[in-house]
């Protein structure tokens, strides 16, 4: 028997909701329909309240929590859009843009990127923090796919599909700061790689054109992720 | 009261964007009852000329003669958009960035060429070390991004613009289209 | 029971074989006095004794941190109570001879000056006295007797309250309330709990807890094992900086000697409470301090810190409640069980009790580590203690709390020093650290300096952080190339806010504090760089020199 799940009662933008108390604002946002912007954040996988753009305010707290990472609490009042929440999430994703290559109009994921579309929404049409242009390595050495490091935004969904899902874990995050880089085995070439299994989840979960299938040109690498809650739920149901 | 003089300018790009500018095609004689085209690579005049109302700029800063140029633009215009990706973002032409232009110019006219690889210098302006946006050479008013805007997008901002109207392109066009 | 009787023989034995001791020459064999060559001059001394025969009667020993380390290396005389500066080995042979006759004059240094006698000392009670590597030192001297008192008479729950009526807060920066933490994670569900003592030091100009390890390592150990009897653990980590080899040594000495005297380990002097402690190694990541970062590191998983809450004290180290506290905050809980929590409530100001231990450098004469009341001002510490910057140049400001902390200028020294009033004049506490800067120093060029090693010390996993601290510095090298605009000043201000209102862990949103701070008490030396290309110190290379 499952141990009795208390139900917490909080406001998200004003509106009254109730909630599992082992929920997160972002899940329980999600349920009523609230849009919260997310990048590293992806359902089936843990979260680690990386990319900063869930931020949310609580009110009698001067601090913002990450929707993600924080569970609900009764009588919590939240507001997850403010001026001030607009502002910052514009300038996380013009962070984003300016440290790496995104060149939108020559990848392959043109069109079918969260990264593209969430500056969209956001109203994003130019950044105004200055390029830093690094020089940055493509990595075609594995059969099948393709890491683009100039367009990896590090939010570690390959890292955590492949440790979590697959649990093979060929990915993984080594150096500091803006110098970090996903790598596969001990920064081995993907293709050399001995613990992947070639399953393509890390593709499909990646938020951008990082990672793609080979063959795939311009905007014509379309992601599937329905894969990841099918089988989160059916692990669940096994347990 | 005087029609809007309007310019259009081309820098580093593939001149994409005045293609997709030309694609408004009957549009453009409706457009031309309401604004001057006083300048633009498709009109025959030399010297970009003063009280220019709306300039749109494609193309990022590449070489020196673009910088030139943008800075004589902002000066005889009263609205700069900047038009298409590279003017936004610097896009395909900011790709040389990160190498370096002494490695892309050795690239394409030495490494790759077998018969007396030479780089062309006569009449060409300085390929500057690093492309850039306009925005971080001069002001810009607005902003359409697009590789390239699409012509519909064109067609509203400049509908919006010649009426005295300031439109917001993040509603109409994102980064890529 | 038979380990106490063991504890009081040794007490005994050191006691009984000091008699025969006339003279005892202490040589400082902290980091600071061994990298002048204190080593030398200590062996220099003990070959001069024993040249002379005098191998009975004058005991030349090798103990902590002294302090004043701008002097090293120091040899004091007890007990004629001298102190001997700039020593070499060849000196060794008047130091020997004079015993028992007039001091060697060219060599003294005075210990009559406000930096010896203003100090306040209860974490550096023994530093500078006791061996570091002789338990038998530390024993004497009181040591571990907290510990016995707390095993024989004492509940965990009356070891808390003495701490939460000390008032002691963490010293590691944060200045969490000390009692607050232990209770906890007293109270938090669990079979297995654990301790950790943070010893990840990594702030520029910053010693402290390194002369601590160095100098008085068992003091941090006892910390540590009535903290894990306090909170109902019984196994506790000491995370250190691999860069600090000296203090890893004489942890991992102090680890093996109290395991022989039964002081750790299982049964500790014979009771059911058992704690064990090991040594961890940091692998040199300034963001390891943070302590979800440090328990990754523990874990064998990458230093990267994680959102809060769950906080260590309910899910720390491999899920299980634990207790993380600084060197210095263990340090001083030996003391507080010892004299009862009142004692240290005593000492101090407003809701800063007790002391703190501070290391000076920058442009100051007496660089070195103090001590001092909380609540002593902030001229007291630089201008009396320090001895104020070296001759012919003028006190700027200082830097307190290291790349998380800010810089106060000059005239807002007689500020006293508690976490309250650093953090209204935009700094913080921080460990302890205390950068003295002069006139000849650009503000804009501190600044960044410090968003450079955060810039370098981000670990990468957020994105404000990670972005935003490159952004910043390029920003600053802009201004102090004497090549940014007011728009760079705005966008400098929004990054700044940015980076305090959503990185991930203390690191990101600290790291704008000494940019703000210089914004805030240095405005006109950025306005100088952006509008006239000048730097007002001089200092900035690329921008023109200010010709007078």
């Amino acid at each position: 028997m499952k141990p009795q799940v208390k139900i917490k009662t909080l406001s998200i933008d004003g509106r009254d909701i109730g909630a599992r108390e082992d929920e997160t604002i972002l899940e329980v946002a999600r349920e009523n329909g609230i849009a919260i912007p997310t990048l590293c954040w992806l359902e089936g996988l843990s979260t680690v309240g990386a990319c900063r753009l869930c931020m949310v305010e609580i009110e009698g707290s001067s601090r913002l929590l990450p929707a993600c990472t924080t569970h609900v609490e009764e009588g919590m009042r939240i507001a997850t859009d403010s001026e001030r929440l607009r502002r910052y999430r514009r300038q996380i994703v013009e962070l984003i843009f300016s440290e790496r290559n995104h060149v939108c109009s020559v990848c392959v994921s043109n069109g079918h990127c969260e990264l593209q579309s969430l500056a969209q929404a956001l109203g994003i049409v130019r950044v105004h923090v200055p390029y830093r242009y690094p020089r940055l390595d493509v990595d075609a050495s594995h059969p099948r796919f393709v890491v683009d490091h100039n367009r990896c935004i590090l939010c570690t969904r390959c890292v955590r599909v492949c440790d979590e899902v697959e649990g093979a874990h060929t990915w993984d995050v080594s150096g500091r700061g803006v110098d970090a880089r996903v790598i596969t085995d001990l920064a081995q070439p993907w293709g050399a790689s001995e613990s992947c299994t070639g399953c393509g989840k890390c593709v499909h979960v990646c938020p951008t054109g990082a990672l793609f299938e080979k063959g795939k040109s311009v905007a014509e690498m379309s992601k599937r992720r329905q894969f990841l809650p099918y089988l989160t739920l059916m692990r669940e149901e096994r347990r | 009261m005087s029609k809007p003089r309007l310019a259009t300018l081309w820098l580093d790009g593939c001149s994409g964007c005045h293609m997709s500018l030309l694609d408004l095609d009957e549009r453009l004689l409706e457009l031309a009852t309401k604004a001057d085209f006083v300048f633009s690579p498709l009109v025959d005049v030399k010297e970009f000329p003063r009280d220019v109302d709306i300039a749109l700029v494609e193309g990022a800063i590449g070489t020196d003669e673009d910088r030139e140029k943008i800075l004589k633009v902002r000066e005889r215009s009263r609205l700069l958009v900047a038009f298409g990706d590279c003017a936004v973002t610097g896009n395909v032409p900011a790709m040389r960035n990160p190498h370096g232009t002494c490695c892309v110019l050795a690239r394409a006219y030495h490494e790759t060429v077998t018969e007396s690889p030479q780089t062309p210098t006569e009449n060409l302006p300085r390929l500057a070390e690093r492309v850039c946006p306009i925005h971080e050479v001069v002001a810009v008013d607005l902003v359409i991004p697009g590789c390239p805007p699409p012509a519909d997008v064109i067609h509203e901002v400049l509908t919006e613009l010649v009426a005295g109207r300031m439109p917001d392109p993040a509603r109409l066009s994102r980064f890529g289209q | 029971m038979p380990f106490i009787e063991e504890y009081q023989r040794i007490v005994a034995l050191e006691l009984e074989a000091r008699k025969a001791i006339t003279h005892r020459l202490l040589v400082c064999g902290a980091s600071g006095c061994l990298s002048s060559g204190g080593d030398a001059v200590r062996e220099a001394l003990a070959a001069e004794v024993n040249a002379r025969g005098l191998g009975r009667e004058v005991q030349v020993k090798g103990v902590g941190c002294m302090g004043l380390c701008a002097a090293g290396p120091l040899v004091a005389v007890d007990p004629a109570g001298l102190l001997y500066q700039a020593v070499t080995p060849a000196d060794a042979g008047d130091i020997v001879a004079s015993l028992g006759s007039g001091p060697v004059t060219r060599l003294l240094c005075p210990t009559d000056t406000p930096f010896f006698t203003r100090q306040l000392k209860i974490v550096l009670e023994n530093s500078g006295l006791i061996d570091p590597e002789r338990i038998e030192d530390y024993v004497v001297s009181g040591g571990y007797q907290a510990l016995i008192k707390v095993l024989t008479e004492m509940t965990p729950g009356e070891v808390i309250d003495q701490i939460t009526r000390s008032g002691l807060r963490g010293r590691g920066g944060g200045g969490y309330p000390t009692g607050l933490k232990w209770t906890t994670v007293a109270k938090a569900s669990g079979q297995v709990k654990y301790v950790i003592c943070n010893a990840d030091e990594g702030d520029p100009g910053a010693f402290m807890d390194r002369s601590v390890l160095e100098s008085d390592p068992h003091r941090v150990l006892e910390g540590m094992a009535l903290a894990g009897y306090a909170v109902g653990a019984s196994h506790g980590y000491v995370y250190v900086r691999a860069e600090y080899p000296v203090a890893v040594r004489r942890l991992q000495t102090a680890i093996k000697q109290a395991k022989r005297l039964n002081l750790l380990g299982n049964a500790v002097l014979g009771t059911p409470y058992s704690f064990n402690v090991e040594v961890r190694l940091g692998a040199g990541a300034f963001v390891c301090g943070e302590e979800t970062a440090l328990m990754a590191s523990i874990e064998g998983r990458q230093g990267t810190p994680r959102p809060r809450p769950p906080y260590p004290a309910e899910h720390g180290l491999w899920g299980c409640p634990t207790l993380i506290n600084n060197v210095e905050t263990f340090a001083n809980v030996a003391w507080i069980v010892r004299r009862g929590g009142e004692a240290f409530a005593a000492i101090g100001s407003g809701k800063s009790r007790g002391t703190k231990v501070f290391a000076l450098a920058g442009k100051i004469v007496n660089t070195g580590l103090i001590e001092v009341p909380m609540g002593t001002s902030l001229r007291e510490i630089i201008e009396e203690i320090g001895g104020g910057v070296p001759e012919g140049r003028r006190c700027k400001a200082v830097q307190t709390g290291g790349p998380s902390g800010g810089c106060i200028p000059a005239d807002h020294f007689d500020a006293p020093v508690d976490y309250e009033s650093l953090r209204q004049l935009g700094s913080m506490m921080g460990s302890g650290g205390m950068i003295v800067m002069d006139d000849s120093s650009c503000m804009v060029d501190v600044a960044r300096y410090f968003m450079d090693f955060c810039m370098t010390e981000s670990c990468g996993k957020c994105v404000p952080c990670r972005v935003g601290t490159t952004h910043i510095h390029d920003l600053l090298a802009r201004i102090t190339a004497g090549k940014a605009s007011e728009d760079d000043l705005r966008l400098l201000d929004e990054l700044c806010e940015l980076l305090q209102g959503t990185s991930l862990c203390g690191l990101g949103q600290s790291a704008p504090n000494p940019v703000l701070s210089t914004l805030r008490y240095f405005r006109e030396e950025y306005a100088a760089h952006v509008g006239e290309h000048r730097c007002l110190a001089g200092a900035c290379g690329a921008t023109e020199e200010v010709t007078s």
